[in-house]
């Protein structure tokens, strides 16, 4: 909605006003939600007062949920319905999920997005993500006694536009307004940081449940600069969960594995696994249901002997990033261990020896992500005093590209470039007489498309006919600060334009997301629709006044036409108002009104807008514009 | 509009003061960059993403001495023309021809010590053609600048060969 007054950069909120703003790291594993009060940042707890939420769902054959502790203990027993690691399905499609064969779901291989069958239906993974996030939120309004105005939510650094895409989706689901999403590393070093008064170069090593991020950032008074980072969206702890559930599998000669044993089996490896942190050697045993029975010793040497391959995967992304960064390793003044699969001893010890130091593991590995997100919302949310400030300049993960002829990916936006940021290249016509140009918009680091990830399609049609190689083709990528997409096309002898917001093609379409929204409000009683009403009156009132004020102040910045359209507006407000008033009119018909006004000056609020950051960056006093 | 040296208030010249460009670059984030307007309206919102973009690509443009000196040369009315010419003068193919060679044995040789010397020759190579181009710019003689930057691109991009074949040893 147009707001139409414009503040001071940087304080965009009336002081002393606390607004409610939370930080979640939504993890593979476990999800938390933390916030700052009296200027420390804390996790909020659960009822029971247990930090962490299980980010396990088990759906239930009457079309209920059960979420966290609860799912997590009918993990062994209902496996088919109980839907653990969601965060691995994320924009993902069938055939890039890792040892699909060996999880115990029905999956559904729908377009783009794989969706897992379950006893209450076919669920997306962004609807199983929606529902934690909005066990979290809920958890969050419950302690704070209030509403939030919005949430930071991380995602791994490494995680393309679709996997982004699918989160900001499902937090939208929930319900939740997305402030910002915010990469786990930079959350963990901004947790750090500001805790530290660190200055200098500093690499953070990420390993979770199922994600593998390295940044590598530069903090210097103020500035938390991303000068690389990269990855593997599909490496974590659950991989050296698997690999000493293969071991299990191989040493006993067991035979294939029904869906109750395999969970049962995963579950003594993850065991296994937690106890080789503190212990020299681990025993498994366990009692099949196909009657076979388990009984074996795992020294911490086998355990390091098994898993090599995957450390060693991730010192050759250290290497990546560095050079990305254009750092020499011994340039990296520290480093900070992030995610739970951090406390394994042999990878401290990597990660130590390539570094030449010892790793800071000081915050909760487990707790430090959600932390720094919580410090970040809150001076998003506009808390903070002005001068207690921080500017945070993040990177895109990987290239953006173009198809151009024969299969290959023209890249358009380069990995590691600062966001927000935009390129524009020109392309032309193959064909003499081509009227129309399928724009195929690939994100990787491959040369051919088949070896990069697609993003979407989309046309330009409408090209008047000419000559092979005549027209002017200019497609604009553009990243916003959440690293997410959009793509325009344009011709520019005849102006023809198309464009795209990046949503995945199996993403949930906006429609989509407003169906599940407009069912949940379905049940809604009517002291709801009440509610709603007298909340779409106050903004009702809100925009017209701002409005007004607005016009007062610069109306110079319009023309004769565009003001008298923006009088026809603000009369359909008010009138349909005076109508909801009489039981006329209902909350919908209040909100489209309202709507159609914040449309109606959106160009106006972005001339005043652009108007007032020239004259600020020209250093006139802003009281003579605003 | 304002060009990237009036944006960030610096004299417009090759020679930059790093230290003061990082300053500018950070001064004009602080004020338009999207993390400030997260309360603001969607048209607030698409303005601050716009600008916080122009600052990003102003600054990547003037920390990059080739890049810095290509913006120049295109303020001045002369494009580089990086597609069409490609003529370079003899001297300068021949030394290309040599160095490739050089690289060709070192990657065959898995030599890292060879790979070494040749990236030190380009370093220097290309310190010597930037204080070239410096010269040329502050003389206002954009055409040869101009010629002198895409000699660069070659060297930046010979030198991206390296660093491949650094890699290739590597792994």
């Amino acid at each position: 909605m147009a707001l139409l007054q414009i503040s001071e950069p940087g304080m965009s909120t009336a002081p002393h006003q606390h607004r409610l703003a939370v930080g979640i790291d939504l993890g593979t594993t476990n999800s938390l939600v933390a916030t700052v009060r009296s200027s420390i940042p804390e996790v909020l707890n659960d009822e029971d007062g247990r930090p962490l939420l299980p980010s396990v769902v088990r759906y239930l054959p009457n079309g209920h949920a059960n979420i966290g502790y609860k799912a997590q203990a009918a993990q062994t027993t209902d496996p088919k319905n109980t839907i653990v690691s969601v965060k691995r399905f994320m924009g993902r499609g069938l055939k890039d999920i890792a040892y699909a064969e060996n999880l115990p779901y029905d999956f559904v291989d729908a377009p783009g997005m794989v969706q897992l069958k379950t006893v209450a239906g076919v669920k997306s993974p962004v609807e199983i993500s929606a529902q934690i996030l909005a066990t979290l939120r809920q958890q969050a309004e419950d302690s704070l006694g209030d509403d939030l105005v919005g949430a930071v939510i991380t995602v791994p650094a490494y995680f393309d536009d679709a996997q982004r895409q699918a989160t900001k989706d499902a937090a939208q689901l929930a319900g939740i307004n997305v402030l910002r999403l915010l990469s786990e590393p930079t959350a963990a070093a901004i947790a750090y940081g500001l805790d530290n008064g660190s200055e200098g170069v500093f690499a953070v090593y990420d390993l979770g449940g199922g994600t593998f991020d390295i940044s590598i950032l530069k903090l210097s008074k103020g500035v938390f600069e991303v000068l690389a980072t990269g990855g593997d969206s599909a490496l974590g702890g659950d991989d050296f969960d698997h690999r000493l559930f293969c071991y299990i599998h191989q040493q006993e000669k067991l035979a294939p594995l029904s869906d109750e044993d395999t969970a049962v089996l995963m579950v003594k490896a993850r065991e296994a696994k937690e106890l080789l942190s503190t212990k020299s050697e681990v025993t498994v045993d366990a009692m099949l249901k196909s009657g076979e029975e388990v009984h074996l010793t795992i020294t911490a040497e086998t355990f390091q002997e098994i898993t090599k391959h995957l450390i060693a995967k991730t010192m050759n992304a250290i290497k990546k990033a560095l050079r990305d960064a254009d750092v020499d390793v011994d340039d990296v003044d520290g480093v900070v261990m992030v995610g739970g699969a951090t406390r394994m001893p042999h990878v401290q010890r990597a990660v130590g020896d390539y570094f030449h130091t010892i790793p800071h593991a000081n915050i909760d590995p487990d707790k430090v992500v959600a932390l720094g997100a919580a410090v970040q919302a809150n001076l998003l949310a506009g808390n903070r005093a002005p001068g207690d400030d921080w500017l945070l300049l993040d990177v895109i993960p990987l290239s953006l590209g173009i198809e151009t002829m024969g299969g290959l990916v023209e890249k358009i936006i380069p990995r590691n470039s600062t966001i927000p940021c935009a390129r524009a290249q020109e392309f032309t016509t193959f064909k003499d007489g081509q009227t129309a140009l399928a724009v195929h918009v690939l994100q990787g680091e491959r040369e051919l498309v088949t070896d990069c990830r697609s993003l979407a399609r989309f046309e330009l049609r409408g090209i008047p006919p000419m000559a092979a190689g005549a027209a002017r083709i200019r497609i604009t990528y553009q990243v916003d600060a959440d690293g997410l997409l959009s793509v325009s096309a344009r011709e520019l002898r005849s102006g023809v334009e198309a464009s795209i917001t990046v949503k995945p093609s199996y993403g949930l379409a906006d429609e989509d997301v407003a169906r599940m929204l407009q069912d949940s409000y379905k049940e809604a009683s009517s002291d709801m629709q009440a509610r709603a009403l007298r909340e779409e009156q106050v903004e009702a009132e809100r925009i017209l006044l701002a409005t007004q004020s607005a016009l007062d102040e610069d109306a110079s910045l319009l023309s004769d036409a565009e003001r008298a359209e923006i009088a026809v507006l603000m009369q359909t407000v008010r009138e349909i108002v005076a109508q909801s008033a009489e039981g006329k009119a209902d909350h919908s018909a209040v909100k489209a009104s309202v709507e159609a006004l914040a449309h109606g000056t959106e160009e106006f609020a972005s001339r005043r807008m652009d108007r007032s950051v020239r004259s600020a960056l020209a250093g006139k006093a802003l009281d003579q514009v605003v | 509009m304002q060009n990237h040296f009036e944006l960030f208030q610096l004299p417009q010249k090759f020679a930059v003061d790093a230290a003061a460009l990082d300053a500018a670059y950070r001064d004009v984030q602080a004020r338009v960059h999207p993390d400030k307007y997260v309360n603001a309206s969607d048209a607030e919102k698409r303005v601050a993403m716009q600008w916080a973009t122009r600052a990003n690509e102003a600054y990547q443009t003037l920390k990059n001495p080739q890049k810095r000196a290509q913006y120049l040369c295109e303020l001045n009315g002369v494009d580089l023309q990086i597609e069409s010419n490609t003529a370079m003068p003899m001297a300068f193919l021949m030394q290309q021809m040599e160095w490739r060679e050089e690289l060709a044995d070192a990657r065959a040789g898995k030599d890292a010590d060879a790979l070494d010397s040749l990236d030190q020759q380009l370093r220097r190579a290309r310190k010597s053609r930037l204080a070239e181009i410096e010269q040329q710019l502050d003389a206002a003689d954009f055409h040869a600048a101009a010629q002198g930057v895409r000699a660069l691109m070659f060297l930046e991009k010979f030198g991206e060969e390296v660093r491949f074949a650094f890699d290739a040893i590597e792994a």
